[in-house]
């Protein structure tokens, strides 16, 4: 029975690609038969409506009841090869479940990076593996565009034959839209894009911020440029995006600032800094000036070397006091201008400067910062970039670089940063090269005992998918939306309902669900405040929640499946394509169709003379079956996480 | 609108005057060994060390087991309710002119609040709360911290601090840190903790038929179909199976069963209100508010050890003031006497803190501008808290607002002040350090300072 099974599905399936899911293509979720007969979905079953569209879809359910002739066909090997193992199995009845994962090929370095991390995989006798096609393809997606593959990109994916198709992937990917907004996202945690408490930045300030980083990301602004336009930027926080930098800080101190500086653009946190050196720094952030105009929360960024701001007289009537960070001005006497002396201020690295008071002390600190030779500017962007693909930095965490927490491979970062600087800080370059890489191709699926394989990269690690992620791919699954708003601070915000979670750009935006899964609370910039730990109110939303049991119960997508005249053979491919973006291995068909009934509930659902009452309870449970499925399929952690 | 003006009607103290007098009061209070060792002893050598196991570190329980706080966000007025003052005349008192006598000698509120006046026995009215904010979320961050806002650490609130230090103690499935229905969302309520200590939202209507927390209590699936898919899912996670050896996996399918216990088990029955009798639902009022403090009650029975009530609708009231206080104030008063009363007669009134309070308060001056139209604005120089239970004294007023409670008259009572008296209570060490994921010197409680103020822990009802 099972080997009939096994055989129909890859002959069905080789069928259902020809001839029903042309229409992927389109990018439209499969079209269903009685399409003009389908009512406005609710909760409740409404069994007379569906009655009556199960009568009409009837006679097509007769003729596209699976045929075992279909078969045999010789067209279907090379399907049969994709839908599983590489190495076709002894027993065809159930593959091991590896296979699915893994390849059988073995990795060989490709560029400079792998030549390195292969290197120092070998002197630990470490023998990574490689992933298949389906999970570097979906991969590749959720880190390069933080989306799901759908169905249609899965599936050509997966059928394509040619040899450089991970690559030719990589470039696709960094080319499209999401990509950028995915990034600004990953940005906006550490630059802190948030509009409400604690750092306030006020509606209008975060577009403003959050529009100057996904310009930069989407033009692939030189990573130079974009530190010195943070670091050295005045003008208003509505039109001067970067100059936002310096308000997104809950603690607007030389010290605060300092912290922020160094952390977003040095991976330093200063907290471990010696004290003169701590002190010597923040002499140059010790006259940034902020300046209220007459629009409600616009303010202005300035260098105010003579703490104009401070002084009564220098406010119009009827505005707010401006603020100057530092205290460098004693207010003895309101009418003669201060004097400003000039600065003594230190480098991180403990070189003495004397600020003149002719020049804006950010400008000094970013010529330091921004140079070859500077030993925190590149490595921390690369040791960045290469935790946010792989999982963790060469220095973990990526925001804690120091003396005593040494790179686990210091060629590696190295490397990296001759690359970056080579390049004109190119950070597409960066992440292209690494995800090139045939490390960024290991397999996850293989578990190394040795104490150092997490950190010398021996395995892609499991990560569950961030919130802003995890919701819009159930939302692409079941074709649903989320309604973003926020109710403070006012004006009340409102987010058009078909964007999409990882393009929103203020962090405060209100969403249980984001809220629950971790979405950076952007009040810190760390690395660390977006929390990936799973915790239990996770998994009662996903297990059982209203929120996400809705999207299931209304999501026409679904409904596509239990009205389908299709049989379940290629509809179950369908859905495992759509949420896993692989096909399904024999036994997970087997287990599928077991628990649908779907062969006897389609025999009663088309035998019009069956009762009406027992067919109409095959319907419920055809959709319920259905229904069940990918609520099962998305709650698996196979789902949930990067893999 | 975040202003900072702190009054300045406290004292100031040094650290060692407020270590001796204010934090534990001129009465001599005795301390709790935990307490004492902590805050006065030698300084303790792990100090600089990340505290990776504070529950090693707890001091012996205090008398409160669980706490019910009632936060009416958006800040409710004082004036219009447990602060009236008629002399003051209509230009503050506005439409409630009336006032009823409550138990406590001295104390009257406005007549809108005849059942809560009759169980004043079972509260303490605090009269001086302040700390002079008048920004929602600063000052929701002040009330619910202690700390002031725009340091470098974002802290937990009181309610995620309870579940970081109750947790271990506590033994029942549902979340120790509830919020019902939904959290009120001004700031990230866990801090630095991280997603653990978030409030657990319920969700749902407690009003409703039935009620249906969020994850917990599913609509339209039975428990046939609950346990069947979960037999379908452990089939279906082929990965699951494959690395279960992995820890982040092992972490993942722990956090899971879990869920699957309140999902499946008993735990759930907390949350069926049609278990208790009709009588003791209309007692609490047939309203959402009034369903939420029966909820809490029966929280409180299976030991949750805090829950909070954010106030279905809010009172921000700078315009339709009078006509949303006489919407929502008898279904405080209703909802929050019946609470006070249901929890003395079943013995846990002991056991138990009940705190109600806004933010802040409102301005004590009717606005009659355009376009407020009789509103009240934000104020924080001065309002009202009610105080019961698990510790606190009933029958006591605390403090006093002058005359038009414009400003605190007589001692003054900080969100420091009143947090402290109530992690005292419940065996919390306020100096405790929490853990921080960078090893980060912080505490329950910040150290005092020029702009953290206190007038000392409530030791006269405690």
């Amino acid at each position: 029975m099972k080997t009939t099974l096994w055989l129909r599905v890859t002959g069905i399936l080789l069928l259902a690609a020809a001839a029903v899911w042309a229409a992927d293509s389109a990018k439209k979720p499969p079209k269903k038969a009685p399409a003009k007969a389908a009512p406005a979905e609710s909760d409740q079953m409404q069994p007379m409506m569906d009655m009556q569209m199960m009568d009409q879809m009837q006679p097509a359910a007769d003729q596209s009841a699976p045929k075992p002739a279909a078969v045999s066909k010789p067209a279907d090997k090379p399907a049969q090869k994709k839908v599983a193992s590489p190495k076709p199995a002894a027993n065809p009845q159930a593959v091991p479940a590896i296979s699915l994962y893994e390849s059988s090929a073995a990795p060989r370095p490709t560029n400079e990076l792998d030549k390195i991390i292969f290197a120092r995989l070998a002197e630990l006798k470490i023998q990574p593996k490689l992933c298949s096609d389906a999970v570097f393809c979906r991969r590749a997606y959720l880190d390069v565009i933080g989306t799901l593959p759908t169905m249609a990109e899965a599936r050509a994916f997966l059928n394509d034959k040619s040899p450089d198709k991970r690559v030719k992937l990589i470039d696709q990917l960094m080319k499209r839209d999401e990509y950028a907004a995915y990034y600004a996202m990953k940005w906006g945690d550490i630059l802190r894009i948030k509009a409400e408490f604690p750092v306030n930045l006020w509606p209008n300030a975060a577009q403003a911020y959050h529009r100057y980083v996904f310009a930069s990301i989407r033009d692939n602004k030189p990573y130079d440029q974009f530190a010195r336009e943070l670091l050295t930027s005045s003008g208003s926080n509505f039109r001067v995006g970067p100059v936002n930098f310096y308000r997104a800080i809950q603690s607007k101190t030389p010290e605060g600032i300092t912290a922020a500086v160094a952390l977003t653009l040095m991976g330093s946190r200063t907290d471990s800094w010696p004290a003169d050196r701590l002190k010597g720094t923040t002499a140059f952030f010790s006259q940034i000036g902020y300046k209220p105009t007459s629009e409600w929360k616009e303010e202005c960024v300035f260098w105010d070397p003579l703490g104009a701001a401070q002084r009564a007289a220098d406010v119009a009537p009827g505005h707010d006091k401006p603020t100057t960070v530092g205290q460098i001005v004693e207010d003895k006497d309101k009418n003669a201008g201060p004097a400003t002396p000039p600065l003594n201020a230190m480098f991180p690295d403990g070189k003495k400067v004397t600020l003149s008071p002719n020049q804006d002390p950010r400008e000094v600190f970013a010529d330091w910062l921004i140079n070859p030779k500077n030993p925190w500017f590149a490595k921390a962007a690369v040791n960045r970039e290469w935790a946010w693909l792989m999982g963790r930095g060469i220095v973990d965490e990526p925001d804690d670089i120091r003396p005593d927490n040494p790179p686990s491979n210091p060629k590696l970062l190295a490397c990296l940063e001759k690359q970056f600087v080579d390049s004109g800080y190119d950070l597409n370059h960066i992440r292209r090269m690494i995800l090139t890489s045939t490390a960024y191709q290991f397999s996850s699926a293989t578990t190394f005992k040795h104490p150092k394989a997490a950190e010398n990269f021996a395995a892609y690690p499991l990560r569950r998918m961030e919130a802003e992620v995890l919701i819009d791919a159930i939302n692409q699954i079941t074709d649903t939306r989320d309604l973003y708003t926020s109710p403070i601070p006012e004006p009340f915000t409102y987010i058009p309902d078909d964007m999409r979670a990882i393009e929103i750009a203020d962090g405060s935006i209100t969403s249980t669900f984001l809220t629950l899964f971790g979405r950076s609370a952007r009040a810190t910039g760390m690395v660390d405040e977006r929390a990936q730990k799973p915790v239990s109110a996770q998994w009662l939303h996903m297990l059982n929640s209203g929120h996400i049991q809705d999207k299931l119960n209304k999501s026409t997508k679904i409904r596509a499946l239990y009205t389908s005249n299709q049989p379940p053979i290629a509809l179950i491919d369908d859905v495992y394509l759509t949420i896993l973006s692989r096909h399904p291995a024999p036994q997970e068909f087997d287990a599928a169709m077991e628990y649908g009934r779907f062969d006897a509930l389609n025999k009663i659902l088309s035998d019009g003379k069956k009762p009406k009452k027992e067919r109409e309870s095959a319907w419920v449970a055809r959709r319920e079956a259905w229904i069940d499925l990918c609520w099962a399929l998305i709650n698996t952690q196979e789902f949930m996480y990067r893999h | 609108m975040n202003t900072h003006d702190v009054s300045n009607t406290a004292s100031q103290f040094t650290r060692r005057d407020t270590l001796r007098q204010g934090l534990y009061g001129a009465g001599g209070m005795m301390l709790a060994p935990g307490l004492a060792a902590s805050a006065f002893g030698a300084p303790d050598p792990a100090d600089h060390k990340p505290a990776a196991k504070p529950a090693q570190k707890l001091p012996p329980m205090g008398k409160a087991r669980s706490v019910i706080q009632i936060f009416l966000w958006g800040g409710m007025s004082h004036i219009d309710t447990w602060d009236p003052k008629p002399k003051a005349g209509r230009e503050y008192m506005g439409e409630f002119m009336d006032l009823v006598k409550t138990r406590t000698d001295g104390l009257q509120f406005t007549s809108i609040f005849p059942e809560l006046a009759k169980q004043s026995d079972k509260f303490s009215i605090i009269h001086s709360m302040t700390h002079g904010n008048n920004g929602h979320e600063t000052a929701a961050y002040l009330m619910q911290t202690g700390h002031l806002p725009g340091g470098r650490l974002a802290y937990p609130s009181v309610g995620a601090n309870f579940a970081l230090f109750k947790w271990p103690q506590y033994e029942g499935l549902i979340p120790p840190y509830v919020v019902l229905t939904r959290a009120a969302g001004r700031f990230s309520e866990e801090g630095f903790l991280g997603p653990k200590y978030k409030p657990f939202a319920t969700g749902g209507n407690p009003n409703a038929s039935r009620f249906e927390v969020e994850g917990v209590v599913a609509r339209g699936i039975s428990d046939n179909r609950q346990n069947s898919r979960r037999k379908l899912l452990g089939e279906l996670n082929t990965m699951e199976h494959l690395v279960a050896q992995q820890p982040t996996m092992k972490d993942s399918v722990d956090a899971r069963e879990v869920a699957y216990e309140l999902i499946l088990g008993k735990g759930k029955e907390v949350f069926d209100l049609n278990m208790e009798t009709k009588q003791t639902r209309d007692r609490y009022g047939r309203h959402t508010f009034g369903q939420e403090c029966l909820a809490a009650r029966r929280m409180v029975e299976a030991g949750v050890p805090y829950i909070t009530i954010n106030y279905p609708g809010g009172w921000d009231t700078h315009k339709n003031h009078f006509t949303t206080m006489n919407r929502q104030c008898p279904q405080l008063d209703q909802g929050l006497a019946a609470l006070l009363e249901d929890l003395k007669q079943r013995g846990l009134l002991d056991t138990t803190i009940v705190w109600c309070s806004g933010e802040f308060g409102r301005g004590p001056k009717v606005d009659w501008q355009p376009p407020w139209n009789g509103g009240r604005n934000h104020y924080g120089k001065v309002f009202s808290v009610l105080v019961a239970g698990g510790g606190f004294k009933g029958g006591h007023i605390v403090g006093k607002s002058d005359e038009k409670a414009t400003k605190v008259a007589e001692r003054p009572v900080y969100p420091y002040d009143l947090l402290g008296s109530i992690y005292h209570l419940a065996g919390i060490d306020p100096t405790a350090k929490l853990p921080h994921p960078l090893g980060l010197d912080a505490h329950v409680l910040p150290t005092l300072s020029d702009k953290v103020k206190s007038g000392g822990l409530l030791t006269e009802i405690m």
